[in-house]
């Protein structure tokens, strides 16, 4: 499904990510971890296009389409859908007015919707005004459903969320991505960012990476390396130059 | 009632679209009065609420007398040219409104004021709510789309909220390019009364200035005041608003929206907090989209311990993070910015019935579609 290869990219005059390389293949979620700074969000902002990550080398392909130069909305519209850790607050704008520009204007679905997620009350609030760490990464679960991306991009879905929300999260993002649906008949794909690897109770993520310094380190079985990297930190993965 | 006030008058398919977008329902569907002037003449004037009276202003102070104790007394004749001028008319026109005791019209009450030619259109309105009566009015003033150069509107209103009563007054402006605007009003507030007032200007108009003040004088009344302005190239919108609180427990709220596309706005406001157990707030945005001035002048003054006035102005564009954030969702940058301009001009006013907002609503997503 998508595709990067020997992807460079520069914020301002810096180059961040540096001969990036990875595969995601149909059904398949991918998680990457690494220490704070190492380039997994601006991974992340430029596979879905923002303009302030200047894409110097490489390309990214997605279901076969060259999308490297692709502005945002095309992208969305082709199926790439992103969590923000951090999205904007938009002031005037209510939630339940940017699900029906995405979703349609159909408000018995997307109250039903807000309600499987605990955020029917927030449709007629500003996006992200006031909203407590859960409620973003609720509204933010909430706008990925409404918009059913083919391929999902999470960024630290679990940061800031505590215990009973984590469950709801989970469980919403499982569905996003058909872990619900046999291996065989998936067609969702995810790339998830953690660093408290909570999210992996409800994802069962088939591929781990590491990423240092802009460079993607090593590959492996997600559990195992968040066991490595819980036992003995990234100390190991800075030093590593085995890829 | 349905009385089609269309029929009465002459007008073109453009310049009913005109009137339609300034709030004005010429088959009065979901109106319970109405008041329509054509330059200066009266062209129909009535309503069906019982226990509110919509009268042209020469009949009503030659059927009430006393209103003479109304005229001229919250806006001074010689305040400044404008009012001069209307003063001095020996033919006085416009609309008085009396909602008596205890009324109250679920339905507003429209006024539309209407130019249709080259001249100075002069009005003179005055509106009570007395004790316990709740009026609501949508004023709805628009030009001719062929209207140019020397084409004005004079417009004197004074407001008498009593006691526990209400009145909620919003004005859509649809003028032309080449028209200027001197609406000179003021409001009196008496123990719990509540004021409230709305401005809405999405279209080209060469020159709006005004500047309404509230007087607060009764204990626990309230005033507030909204406006939602678009200024485009050539466009100078000079507005502000007042409130003095001159009662124990009287509140105040001044709220703009303001995007200049080119144009010039400038946006004042004054509360003045005159007695203890008073509060104020002021609050003015800006957007500019297109290089033009948005100048905000908020002014609080306080003179007594126990009044609590604040305020806050921020001028700016819309940010890339936001766009960008709504393409992720799948919009092009063009329906997101239009999105996120909706969103920043979407101020909900409390207190006021739902048919006025959905018109302010409906006049803000007209520009939306056209692109603002």
């Amino acid at each position: 499904m998508l595709e990067i290869r020997d992807l460079h990219v520069e914020i301002g005059e810096k180059e961040v990510l540096h001969d990036v390389n990875l595969t995601i293949g149909n059904g398949e979620t991918h998680v990457l971890m690494g220490p704070n700074g190492s380039g997994k969000s601006t991974l992340l902002m430029t596979l879905m296009g923002f303009a302030n990550y200047n894409v110097t080398k490489g390309t990214i392909t997605y279901n076969g389409e060259d999308i490297t130069q692709l502005p945002i909305h095309e992208r969305a519209q082709r199926g790439i859908g992103i969590m923000f850790q951090r999205p904007p607050t938009i002031s005037g704008l209510k939630l339940g007015k940017l699900l029906a520009a995405t979703y349609g204007d159909r408000p018995d679905e997307i109250a039903e919707m807000a309600r499987n997620l605990n955020m029917d009350r927030f449709l007629d609030r500003d996006i992200n005004k006031g909203f407590s760490g859960g409620e973003i990464k609720r509204s933010e679960v909430l706008q990925l459903t409404a918009q059913s991306p083919k391929f999902v991009m999470l960024d630290e879905p679990e940061s800031g969320v505590d215990l009973e929300n984590i469950s709801l999260i989970g469980h919403a993002i499982g569905k996003l991505l058909e872990k619900d649906v046999h291996i065989v008949n998936r067609k969702k794909s995810g790339l998830v960012i953690t660093h408290t690897g909570y999210i992996l109770d409800y994802l069962d993520a088939d591929k781990g990476h590491v990423m240092c310094d802009g460079e993607i380190k090593c590959h492996g079985n997600p559990r195992e390396i968040l066991k490595e990297i819980k036992a003995r930190g990234y100390r190991e993965c800075l030093e590593c130059r085995s890829m | 009632m349905q009385v089609d006030v269309g029929k009465k008058v002459d007008l073109n398919p453009e310049d009913r679209e005109r009137l339609a977008q300034s709030g004005i329902e010429l088959g009065m569907a979901n109106r319970c009065g109405s008041y329509l002037q054509m330059n200066q003449d009266v062209m129909h004037s009535t309503c069906s609420e019982e226990g509110i009276e919509v009268l042209p202003y020469a009949l009503a102070l030659e059927k009430y007398p006393w209103l003479s104790g109304y005229a001229w007394q919250l806006v001074k004749k010689e305040k400044d040219e404008y009012t001069r001028y209307v003063a001095a008319q020996e033919r006085p026109v416009g609309y008085v409104i009396i909602a008596r005791k205890g009324s109250n019209n679920i339905l507003p009450i429209q006024a539309c004021l209407f130019l249709g030619r080259e001249q100075i259109q002069h009005v003179h309105n005055i509106l009570i709510a007395e004790e316990g009566a709740e009026l609501h009015v949508i004023s709805g003033c628009a030009s001719g789309s062929h209207v140019g150069k020397g084409g004005a509107h004079y417009g004197i209103s004074e407001f008498y909220v009593g006691k526990n009563a209400k009145i909620s007054f919003t004005m859509i402006h649809t003028w032309g390019e080449e028209i200027e605007v001197y609406p000179r009003s003021a409001s009196r507030v008496e123990e719990n009364g509540v004021f409230l007032s709305n401005y809405v200007c999405m279209k080209p108009v060469k020159k709006v200035q005004m500047y309404p003040t509230a007087y607060l004088e009764g204990e626990n009344s309230v005033a507030r005041f909204s406006s939602v302005v678009i200024s485009t190239e050539g466009s100078h919108l000079d507005l502000g608003s007042r409130a003095i609180l001159s009662a124990m427990g009287s509140s105040a709220e001044l709220v703009t929206r303001a995007i200049s596309r080119g144009g010039e706005i400038i946006s004042r406001g004054h509360i003045k907090g005159e007695v203890k157990d008073t509060r104020g707030h002021l609050e003015c945005k800006g957007l500019i989209l297109k290089d033009g001035v948005i100048y905000a002048i908020p002014e609080i003054e306080g003179s007594v311990v126990g009044t609590e006035l604040s305020h806050e102005a921020a001028v700016g564009k819309i940010a890339q993070e936001e766009i960008e954030y709504l393409m992720s969702r799948g919009l092009d940058e063009d329906v997101a910015t239009a999105t996120i301009i909706r969103g920043f001009l979407d101020v909900k006013i409390a207190g006021l019935p739902d048919a006025l907002q959905k018109q302010i609503d409906a006049a803000i997503d007209a520009a939306e579609k056209s692109g603002f």
